[in-house]
């Protein structure tokens, strides 16, 4: 029964997505519309589509599913998802805007004058935002198997279509509203069901929820103080390079309106970031016996029939997973539509709107595969790694390009291939499970401890060596970053 | 469809080009033709926005450096989840909008300095 109304709830958001989208395309008509929706988005507007852009599986299911398993260590993931954006917000914000740059290899191009730059950050892009993808349209093959038993890969292949759709045909301008949108869906589907949680919950006469989980909680790291100081540097520093997360600056008016925007995302991932904890809570008191790994992603999924049963248990899960799936399209056509802009600038032959539109299955397709044949991690875990290499490469790149005048492009080749390879290096290889226990371990899984200083070290020494490299442009572009506009 | 010598198509993506108005004070004619003194200006407001940036980002590198030992020493769940889980949110945000405040008033005081004196 309840498979039903979950079939109908996913189906809802599908169409409701493509509907939204298709709105977006009749006022889209410029190719600066396609790409930056005209940089006219307000803040209100901007904040919310950012915001359901950023909160992805990960954010969703991820984080209540490893507080289930691992305890309450686990809510610095939320805390650095939102804490990147604050490191955001004073670093890299407006200057980004000012630069007037739409993507990375955009910004990396403009500020250290070098093709060979350019083409290593597309790679990057591309990388990370592939790496990004996976978990999300895992995370969609899970959800569906889960509640309607469907085959483990129809809902990422599901995602991957609608989010084709959406992207190739109305570009950004559409996949603004569809964000913004997603946003609200996605807060009232973890806010609703919540309210009925806690409600149950109290007339169940507020049995206390095992919040020490000292004896209860599986063995997550053999050295748990290290990896959480990992995860803090990697989400801490790692959202500011996120593919996704940067282009979204480019579509600000200007400047004063990109930190703006900012501050107002602070609030609404904040918001939304109150209610993983009630279900993680909540689920080790009425779903105490989920089975581990991946399947605790399931918790909150399957926390209302289990909680509250009957007719309504019903509904809200069918709610819930209305509101996952919108988190797996809104991640997923950011990701795709970030890579696809890299794909069509530095690596298809001929540019314009249809070769996007060639770009965008072809930025999908290699995650879709990758989702299918990798063995299925914890999402919020996979997400991390992204982190990762994000905080390692354009993290260094991003703030020393931004307020240092000594940064030159042999320099940040080396920062990049240093901090970003070796990071992404780490990835692979805990991926394939090569190490599984000890010091290196924990080195490789969480690899930001030291590889974000290796990538700024590099950065900088190399940097001082080829003083003779520094672009001829450098004063011109930091006036350009720093002053309001109106006194450039 | 168009034969091989066909010139290759550019997309623009960025802000079309105006034509730049006269500058209007003096120190904004000084920072267009990057003189010593356009320079300093320049500077001077770099300089104080990553101040701001710096302090907002001491605060955050301190408070999360020293949680993880913290919780570590305390052994305390429910502190954990009153801070991580709720507490985090509404000060993260109250950074953000501090940072703001002093960003858009760094800006307009530098405006004030280069307005200060009217071009020749």
């Amino acid at each position: 029964m309840s498979q039903t109304y979950t079939a109908v709830a996913v189906a809802v958001v599908v169409l409701a997505t493509v509907l939204v989208g298709g709105f977006g395309l009749r006022i889209s008509r410029t190719t600066s519309d396609f790409y930056v929706a005209s940089r006219t988005v307000g803040p209100a507007l901007n904040a919310a589509a950012i915001s359901g852009e950023y909160l992805s599986a990960a954010s969703f299911l991820g984080i209540a599913g490893l507080v289930l398993l691992h305890g309450p260590d686990m809510l610095w993931y939320p805390v650095g998802y939102t804490a990147g954006y604050l490191v955001l917000l004073v670093f890299v914000a407006a200057p980004l805007r000012r630069s007037g740059a739409y993507t990375l290899p955009d910004f990396a191009e403009g500020r250290l004058e070098s093709r060979a730059v350019r083409r290593l950050v597309s790679l990057f892009v591309v990388g990370a935002g592939w790496l990004y993808l996976v978990p999300q349209l895992q995370g969609a093959g899970m959800t569906l198997k889960i509640l309607t038993g469907a085959p483990g890969w129809f809902g990422g292949v599901l995602v991957a279509l609608v989010v084709v759709v959406a992207v190739a045909a109305g570009g950004m301008r559409s996949i603004t509203f569809v964000q913004a949108f997603q946003y609200w869906l996605k807060l009232t589907a973890l806010l609703v069901p919540a309210i009925f949680l806690l409600l149950a919950w109290y007339g169940d006469d507020r049995p206390r929820p095992v919040l020490d989980l000292a004896s209860t909680a599986a063995v997550r790291a053999d050295h748990p103080l290290y990896a959480t100081y990992g995860l803090i540097v990697a989400t801490f520093l790692g959202t500011m390079g996120l593919p996704h997360v940067v282009v979204r600056f480019y579509t600000s008016p200007n400047g004063r309106a990109a930190r703006r925007t900012t501050v107002a995302v602070l609030a609404l991932i904040g918001a939304f970031y109150l209610l993983p904890p009630v279900y993680g809570a909540l689920g080790r008191l009425y779903a105490p016996e989920l089975p581990d790994g991946a399947a605790a992603d399931a918790a909150v999924l399957l926390l209302p029939e289990r909680a509250i049963g009957g007719l309504g248990g019903d509904l809200l899960g069918a709610l819930v997973a209305g509101g996952a799936f919108a988190a797996f399209l809104s991640t997923a056509s950011g990701l795709t539509m970030a890579v696809a802009g890299v794909l069509t600038q530095d690596v298809l032959p001929a540019r314009g709107v249809r070769q996007f539109r060639l770009a965008a299955p072809l930025a999908i397709v290699v995650p879709l595969c990758g989702s299918l044949l990798v063995s299925d991690a914890p999402v919020a875990d996979s997400v991390g790694m992204a982190f990762a290499v994000s905080a390692s490469s354009f993290c260094p790149l991003l703030v020393l390009g931004i307020w240092w005048r000594g940064l030159t492009p042999p320099g940040a080749v080396a920062g990049l291939l240093l901090g970003g390879g070796l990071s992404f290096a780490a990835t692979v290889l805990t991926v394939a499970g090569t190490v599984r226990s000890g010091w290196p371990h924990a080195l490789l899984a969480w690899p930001a401890v030291w590889s974000v200083p290796v990538g700024f070290l590099a950065m900088v020494l190399v940097s001082l060596a080829t003083r003779a490299r520094i672009p001829a442009g450098t004063n011109a572009a930091m006036a350009r970053f720093h002053l309001p506009e109106g006194l450039t | 469809m168009t034969g091989p010598s066909a010139p290759r198509r550019e997309v623009v993506t960025g802000e079309p080009r105006r034509v730049r108005p006269l500058p209007r004070y003096r120190a904004q004619a000084e920072i267009q033709e990057q003189t010593a003194l356009g320079g300093a200006y320049v500077r001077s407001l770099m300089r104080s926005q990553l101040r701001a940036a710096l302090t907002v980002f001491a605060v955050l590198a301190l408070t999360a450096g020293t949680l993880p030992l913290a919780f570590a020493a305390l052994r305390d769940a429910t502190a954990v989840w009153a801070v991580l889980g709720c507490a985090a949110y509404p000060l993260l945000t109250l950074g953000g909008w501090w940072y703001v405040r002093r960003a858009e008033r760094n800006e307009r005081d530098f405006a004030r300095l280069v307005k200060g004196r009217p071009a020749p």
